[in-house]
């Protein structure tokens, strides 16, 4: 057993901390205050091969692995969560949906432009009376003949203010639970295809949140992405690579908020001594340290199960709900310790709590996350 | 166009530095190492004229083992090939040295240009590059902020005390770098790939017809004696009281004590 990172992973490692260090992190506070990010980095980062990490080269991908993904998605989110969130809805819930499901005449079409950075990718699944319970989703996609029509409303979704290329999910036939769901790629521009109320969130405020909205939305036949009625295999499929993501984005938030704790606890004098000399902080710093280190090992293990091929829905689910609660709990000491400037924008922690939060939300509740590891055990014995 | 780039591993920067127990080196245990920054400026800018005139771009590096990883990072931004000197006659040989072992590889590949760093940020003697030229009879022209190629060889420019130095070379020569000369890439993910599937030559001095006491630390002309910390800063002292009073004793003390004054 190894637990040291190849050196190819070092170097995407170092490469990916450095990029971060110099193009977004000085960056971050002003996104945050803005609530935009500027374009130009989605293509430094698909002229780096990160918009599409584990996409084959010959599709214009990275051609590396999930660990890969993990490590520098981490990094990313380290200096700047929302831009992580961008990048993750990219790789896992649009490039790997059409490499893995799609038809070479979809794949050769998108790929290349979503891993490489000129152009961005959405998920649309979750609608205002499906949220985990998305196998109830309502949207309708009626086969007329050399079309597809389109109607329903798609909300929370990530990307979808700037998305060219966005995955829907609709039902094709009657069903329950996820049975008779079908998955569609549209793009900016389709007739019937617009962007509804954009949301104003708590924190990654500088990724877009959006409504889009299908009026007799009109696709062609060949849009429809894998087998008919099979597209709910498709949404799950994605989010278990996805929850590894997630998993790295709350890793690099955790991570941010023990680095800027550590930073600020040598630096803070109070009674005449650095606050790091009081047993209180040395103890939050001390399992702050450690969570994240278990945080870290479960998600190299989810993204080192998926690398083998292998099904992964728990290992991915534990590693999601485990990194997010660390960062949420990470950001939550880390603004303690800072005390009153940890509650005002000044300082990052702040921001980092703010944006730890969504972690523990999307691609599956922590509560979801629970649901599913246990429905494995259960489903086993 | 055949470009040879000389890189280093050194210790990162950043990282701290603890003195070996011996004393005559640092403890590289848990010591972060990169490719020294100059020398990322050399790949960038022999990266640029492959570019521009086509070509290969060859990695040259003398280290132990761990220096392969400076050469990866290299193939990953775009280079070609990769040649590592490993030898442990190596350890302990002096600027000098290292120079005679570079140039005799050098001397193999047949190269119509040599870059360097301007110099290493380990112990910044900015010695090998000049020497590498003098081993192999090349024109040389250092801390070059701009490198223009033509038919007729080489225009660098180099930063002298208030004015540029623009010299002529001809070719094959060896250039070494300032940082200003252009802005590296980083390595993308494919490149790294292609890095890592790409073989790194790895050759001894005997290799290059070399004896130990010919570039090892045998043949050595400089020998370090000891390594010392940076004297600690000393603590500010601040002056209290009445202003008149303050003045007074900050006089004596510029005067006196600090003698700058």
């Amino acid at each position: 057993m190894d637990f040291e990172l190849s050196e190819e992973h070092r170097l995407v490692q170092s490469t990916v901390r450095e990029w971060a260090a110099s193009r977004l992190r000085p960056l971050a506070a002003e996104m945050d205050r803005t609530a935009s990010y500027p374009p130009e980095l989605i293509r430094e980062l698909g002229d780096l091969g990160l918009m599409g990490v584990f996409i084959p080269e010959e599709y214009g991908g990275g051609g590396m692995d999930t660990i890969s993904y993990c490590v520098a998605l981490e990094e990313i989110a380290r200096a700047e969560a929302s831009l992580a969130a961008v990048l993750s809805v990219n790789n896992s819930l649009d490039c790997y949906p059409i490499f893995a499901f799609g038809d070479e005449r979809q794949k050769r079409t998108y790929l290349p432009e979503l891993a490489g950075g000129r152009k961005i990718g959405c998920y649309c699944l979750t609608e205002p009376t499906a949220g985990s319970d998305a196998g109830s989703l309502r949207a309708t996609a009626r086969d007329a003949g050399p079309e597809w029509v389109l109607n329903g409303t798609k909300i929370f979704v990530t990307n979808g203010v700037e998305a060219d290329v966005l995955i829907i999910y609709a039902r094709t036939d009657p069903g329950l639970h996820g049975h008779g769901i079908s998955a569609f790629i549209a793009e900016k521009g389709d007739p019937g295809l617009s962007v509804g109320k954009v949301e104003h969130k708590l924190g990654i405020r500088a990724s877009s949140t959006c409504e889009i909205v299908l009026e007799d939305c009109r696709l062609p036949q060949h849009r429809l992405l894998g087998e008919r009625g099979k597209g709910f295999r498709i949404a799950l499929a994605a989010l278990d690579g996805g929850r590894i993501g997630i998993a790295a984005q709350a890793l690099g938030i955790a991570r941010a908020s023990m680095e800027d704790a550590i930073a600020y606890a040598k630096e803070r004098h109070q009674f005449g001594r650095p606050i790091a000399a009081f047993q209180a902080n040395q103890w939050k710093i001390a399992d702050m340290a450690t969570r994240i280190q278990a945080a870290r090992l479960l998600t190299y293990r989810a993204a080192w199960v998926r690398d083998q091929g292998r099904r992964h829905t728990s290992e991915a689910a534990m590693a999601k709900l485990y990194a997010s609660e660390t960062a949420m709990w990470s950001a939550t000491q880390a603004v303690q310790m800072y005390g009153g400037y940890g509650y005002v924008q000044d300082y990052p922690v702040e921001r980092h709590f703010r944006d730890a939060k969504i972690t523990e939300i999307y691609e599956g509740t922590s509560e979801v996350q629970r649901l599913v590891i246990a429905r494995q055990l259960l489903d086993a014995s | 166009m055949h470009i040879v780039v000389c890189v280093k591993h050194v210790p990162d920067t950043e990282a701290p530095i603890r003195i070996r127990a011996d004393g005559r080196g640092i403890e590289e245990q848990g010591l972060p190492f990169v490719v020294n920054y100059y020398d990322e400026h050399g790949v960038e800018e022999a990266l640029r004229i492959k570019e521009r005139l086509g070509g290969t771009v060859t990695l040259v590096t003398a280290g132990p083992a761990r220096a392969a990883q400076a050469l990866r990072t290299g193939l990953a931004m775009g280079a070609d090939t990769a040649i590592h000197i490993e030898d442990p006659a190596l350890d302990g040989a002096d600027h000098l040295g290292v120079a005679r072992a570079l140039a005799a590889a050098i001397r193999a590949q047949k190269c119509d240009l040599v870059i360097c760093g301007k110099l290493s940020t380990d112990d910044n003697a900015a010695i090998v590059g000049p020497a590498l030229a003098e081993y192999l009879e090349f024109p040389q022209a250092t801390a070059v902020t701009k490198l223009e190629l033509s038919e007729d060889g080489a225009t660098a420019h180099r930063e002298v005390e208030g004015a540029v130095e623009v010299l002529q070379v001809a070719l094959p020569a060896v250039v070494t770098v300032e940082r200003s000369i252009n802005e590296p890439r980083y390595p993308s993910l494919p490149g790294i790939m292609k890095a890592k599937r790409t073989p790194i030559a790895v050759t001894t001095l005997a290799d290059l017809g070399l004896a130990p006491d010919e570039a090892g630390a045998a043949s050595a002309r400089s020998e370090v004696l000891g390594f010392a910390p940076p004297p600690q800063r000393q603590a500010g002292r601040v002056l209290e009281g009445d202003p008149a009073q303050i003045v007074k004793e900050l006089v004596r003390f510029l005067r006196e004590d600090a003698k700058v004054l």
